[in-house]
């Protein structure tokens, strides 16, 4: 990279994703410079104390797939990076039951055999059958998209790489792997199990982040991602990072600091200055100028190039493709301050299951009924929720004896009839505590404060089009070679010096570091391992 | 039979797990849950509480406590002012290490000593000519270990603040609620904490008043197998793990000298004559011929060895107390003791027992594993403990 500049490369976003490509970029000794427009770092993964004394992980709420090669390249944990455990799942039941998978494999077991003997048995051969695949899949996060169209010898290598992992898969795994890719969630558990809450609560994997049912056809694939996590199980890579999902960027952030990197807020970049088609700095919203001979946008697909870059200087079908791309919103989330703890009628006080996460789908036909109303264009009345309360993982996260909890929901489809505005907005905060407050009576009385977050307001303040919370749908004809489309899968674009490394480029969506890490590695010419 | 500790009535029916493990003849929590992890989390987020009761304890009174202290331990007594604490091997004549625990200066002629061994007799029979009482407070005393940041708002909210200054080493008086203890900011953790010493008959109460207290600080009552891992990750050395006390050593190579464990720093020559002093200067003049230090497991190489059986790396999440050689370019050079995936520092770790020749850090080293029956090496560095060194654990606020 050339002389001559304050810079070497210039990282448009700083969300999880441009910190960690910038932290890689200054690890290899380039001058870096980060630019986020807000007055936090983070992105979607950002700790916010909006209600004195209760801090709120607005957007997302847990980790899953945090690359351990990041942790490790960085060293996050001196960065402050710390993962507790969050161990169970229960999905409270309307009629007072309930079901519970615990940390304990057999307690889940007999849990599990109290709904369904066949269900608990089958439940051991199917973690199996997908942990076995999931360690087939896993290396595709670690590597940069072959192109298809292309003939190069470097991109069939690629194909050759990919043909490799599967090869050694046997004949069962291999017809359950092209089934996880066609099948929809429901369809595919439907072959293992019987137990409606564990199909719900399992194929709601599968719809997160998506405008799409668990009958929808493609949803069974995302149940994989579950099991990638418990690969990497021991390095506990998933949890709840201690001080929220901005405890995650933080870390990122720092070990980019210990670097070299600069990492600027309230510094949005306007546009990035293209010339004869090379990109060589950006334009500030206040007007000033930074130039580095290479600029890298974190943002999504359509900020990258329908946004930061002009039309002319892309060509016509590339931004028709970028068009088309599907970013619809379809979630939201509503975080609480809580005086007390909620009570849960399915087993009443204080105890182990407020520890986990908890999620309201009691059964297939919930879920999909909450997808039949976003189809039309409204939110659902009674919307499938995860739910997590921080506050009994890490104490740090409300006042002594406070509480704060995460509801992550869905639908609330970006284009909702008639548009969102506050009322609206209101009105489905309203409908997932009424529904919440079914299954916890205390749980309304016990709100000090209330944050709503629609698709339209995670657009807004977060700068996600849409609100999409992946940057883009996880379906297959968005993934890997194809994310954000065939032929810039490898975090180039027709720009040159320009790189993308949001969540809208492989291997995707969620708090997972890998786009930021694999465009560091392009852009720094070398070979991810 | 195994003996209970004054805590049992609180502390069997949290017990979930039913995991319970013999410690000096009493019986305390493995875990309290079905799995460790939580309690282990506690410890370094949250706060932990460990019922340490079955540590022995001896009350040193006289006009020659000190002197006589002086004598048997390696640290210099005489500059351990009253309300401090010192962490302490002591030796046999051999300037073998028989045992390790800490001492506190109760008052100007007061001590307490903790061992994880019976040392009565020992102590007793250093004694003779001197103005010092002994007195086995073993049984009379119970202790809580509150360990994680949390520690000091939890104390300090039960107790009106009493320990709010209290520096690391350091010990006080306090009323926790009604309870009267003795708090020395110490642990096995390596973290911010404190040890809280109470009259066996308070022990429930002050079970409850800690619990209460620390709900709203995430209070977690915790085990031995939490606690082994955090003490790895701290470096801290566990008598008849990482060293054989001297005294139960059946052949001479089993012994291990202060120099030899890592507590070279807490051997103090000039300080006049002390048991085992003349072979410790000898020792310290030829330097030792072990050392012990961290070792770094290489996750790479890990994956390597696991790869080609088709499986990702498997991590003991329960510390591991075998001995496991430890070698470089196919000649072992030492063996480790005891070792643990790292949760915090999301790193494989053990502590080992090198060779002069091979302990300096930033050596690399293989270390044996075994990976589906087959004796594998993998690579790994020689690096200084503690891995883990929070500055909360000193801190003064
Ligand atoms: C409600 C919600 C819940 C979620 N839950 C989870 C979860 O539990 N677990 C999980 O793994 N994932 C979850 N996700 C997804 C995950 O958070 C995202 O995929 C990930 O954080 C995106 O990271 P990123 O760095 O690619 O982009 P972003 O986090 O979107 O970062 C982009 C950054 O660019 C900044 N920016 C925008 N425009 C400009 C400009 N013009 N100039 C300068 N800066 C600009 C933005 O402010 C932002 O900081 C969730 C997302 C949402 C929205």
């Amino acid at each position: 990279m050339s002389a001559g500049h304050r810079y070497d490369a210039i990282v448009i976003g700083g969300g999880h994703n441009g910190l960690v490509n910038a932290a890689y970029l200054a690890r290899a000794g380039k001058r870096v410079v980060v630019l986020e427009k807000r007055h936090v770092l983070g992105g979607a993964a950002v700790t916010e104390e909006i209600y004195p004394g209760f801090k709120y992980s607005v957007c997302s709420y847990v980790v899953s797939l945090l690359r351990p090669e990041i942790i490790r390249d960085l060293d996050l944990p001196r960065h402050g990076l710390e993962i507790l455990p969050l161990e169970s799942t229960l999905t409270p039941l309307p009629d007072g039951d309930h079901l519970v998978r615990w940390a304990d494999h057999d307690q889940t077991r007999r849990e599990l055999y109290r709904h369904s003997p066949r269900d608990a048995e089958a439940y051991d051969d199917f973690g199996k059958l997908m942990y076995q695949l999931a360690v087939a899949v896993k290396p595709i996060l670690a590597m940069v998209p072959p192109d298809p169209t292309s003939l190069s010898p470097k991109d069939l290598l690629g194909f050759g790489r990919l043909a490799r992992h599967f090869r050694g898969l046997g004949e069962e795994q291999f017809h359950a792997l092209f089934k996880l890719m066609t099948m929809s969630a429901a369809d595919y558990l439907d072959e293992w199990f019987e137990t409606e809450p564990l199909k719900a609560t399992m194929s709601a994997s599968g719809i997160i982040g998506t405008f799409l049912g668990p009958r929808s056809p493609g949803t069974a694939y995302v149940l994989l991602h579950h099991y990638l996590g418990e690969i990497d199980g021991a390095m506990r890579a998933w949890g709840f990072p201690r001080g929220g999902t901005g405890g995650v960027s933080e870390s990122i952030a720092g070990a980019a600091r210990r670097f070299g990197a600069d990492i600027r807020t309230e510094a949005g970049v306007a546009q990035v200055i293209v010339k004869n088609g090379k990109a060589v700095g950006v334009a500030l919203e206040n007007g000033d100028e930074i130039r580095a001979p290479v600029v890298v946008s974190a943002l999504d697909p359509k900020r990258t190039f329908l946004e930061m870059v002009e039309p002319k200087d892309l060509p016509d079908d590339f931004v028709d493709a970028i068009r088309r791309f599907k970013i619809r919103g379809s979630s939201g989330k509503v975080n609480l301050s809580l005086s007390e703890l909620p009570d849960f009628t399915c087993l009443p006080g204080m105890g182990p299951h407020l520890r986990g996460a908890i999620s309201i789908s009691p059964s297939v036909d919930y879920l999909e009924r909450a997808y039949d109303d976003a189809k039309y264009g409204a939110f659902s009345r009674r919307p499938y929720m995860d739910i997590i309360i921080p506050s009994m993982i890490d104490p740090g996260m409300a006042p002594p004896g406070k509480h704060v909890m995460s509801i992550f929901v869905q639908y609330a489809p970006s284009d909702l009839d008639g548009g969102w505005d506050e009322t609206k907005r209101e009105a489905f905060g309203d409908a997932v505590i009424d529904t919440l407050a079914e299954y916890a009576p205390n749980l309304p009385g016990a709100i000090l404060h209330r944050q709503v977050l629609t698709p339209w307001d995670i657009e807004r303040e977060m700068g996600l089009t849409q609100g999409n919370i992946f940057h883009g749908e996880l379906t297959l004809q968005q993934l890997f070679c194809m994310r954000p489309t065939v032929g810039w899968a490898d975090f180039t674009t027709p720009v040159r010096n320009y790189y993308q490394c949001g969540s809208g480029t492989h291997p995707g969506g969620g708090i997972t570091g890998a786009s930021g890490r694999l465009a560091a590695l392009k852009i720094l010419g070398g070979r991810p391992r | 039979m195994l003996r209970t500790t004054p805590f049992h009535s609180r502390t069997a029916p949290l017990c979930e797990a039913q995991n319970w493990r013999r410690w000096a003849g009493y019986v305390t929590a493995g875990s309290y849950e079905l799995t460790h992890d939580r309690e282990y989390h506690a410890i370094r987020s949250s706060a932990a509480l460990f019922d340490v009761s079955p540590l022995f304890k001896y009350e040193i009174r006289g006009r020659d406590a000190v002197r006589f202290l002086d004598r048997v331990v390696t640290r210099d007594v005489s500059k351990c002012v009253p309300g401090q604490v010192l962490y302490t091997p002591w030796c046999d004549e051999a300037g073998k290490v028989m045992d390790d625990g800490t001492l506190s200066r109760l008052e100007d002629d007061t001590f307490r000593l903790t061992a994880a061994e019976p040392n009565l007799r020992w102590l007793l029979d250093n004694a003779p000519g001197m103005d010092v009482e002994i007195a086995d407070v073993s049984d009379s005393l119970a202790a809580l270990s509150l360990q994680g940041p949390n520690a000091r708002s939890i104390l300090g909210s039960a107790s009106d603040g009493a320990v709010d200054g209290l520096g690391f080493f350091r010990l006080t008086t306090a009323r926790v609620k009604d309870v009267s203890v003795t708090v020395t900011r110490t642990g096995y953790t390596g973290d911010l904490g404190y040890e809280i010493w109470v009259d066996a008959s308070d022990a429930p109460r002050l079970w409850d008043v800690l619990m209460d207290a620390g709900g709203p600080y995430g209070i977690t009552p915790a085990g031995i197998l939490a606690l082994d891992v955090a003490r790895i990750e701290a470096g801290l050395i566990l008598i008849d793990v990482d060293y054989v006390p001297a005294h139960r050593a059946i052949i001479e190579d089993r012994k291990s000298s202060p120099f030899e464990l890592g507590l070279g720093w807490t051997v103090k020559l000039d300080k006049g004559a002390f048991v085992g002093r003349s072979a410790l200067v000898e020792e310290k003049r030829r330097g030792p011929e072990w050392e012990l230090r961290g070792l770094e497991v290489s996750w790479e190489s890990l994956e390597e060895v696991y790869t080609e059986v088709g499986l990702p790396p498997q991590l003991p999440s329960v510390a591991w107390r075998t001995s496991v050689p430890v070698y470089s370019q196919g000649k072992q050079v030492g063996y480790a003791t005891s070792g643990c995936w790292s949760p915090i520092l999301k790193k494989y770790i053990a502590l080992a027992h090198l060779h002069a020749s091979h302990s300096r850090p930033g050596t690399d080293v293989h270390m044996e594993v075994t990976v589906e029956h087959q004796r594998r090496r993998a690579k790994a560095r020689v690096v200084e403990t503690p891995f883990f060194n929070p500055e909360r654990k000193r801190a003064a606020k």
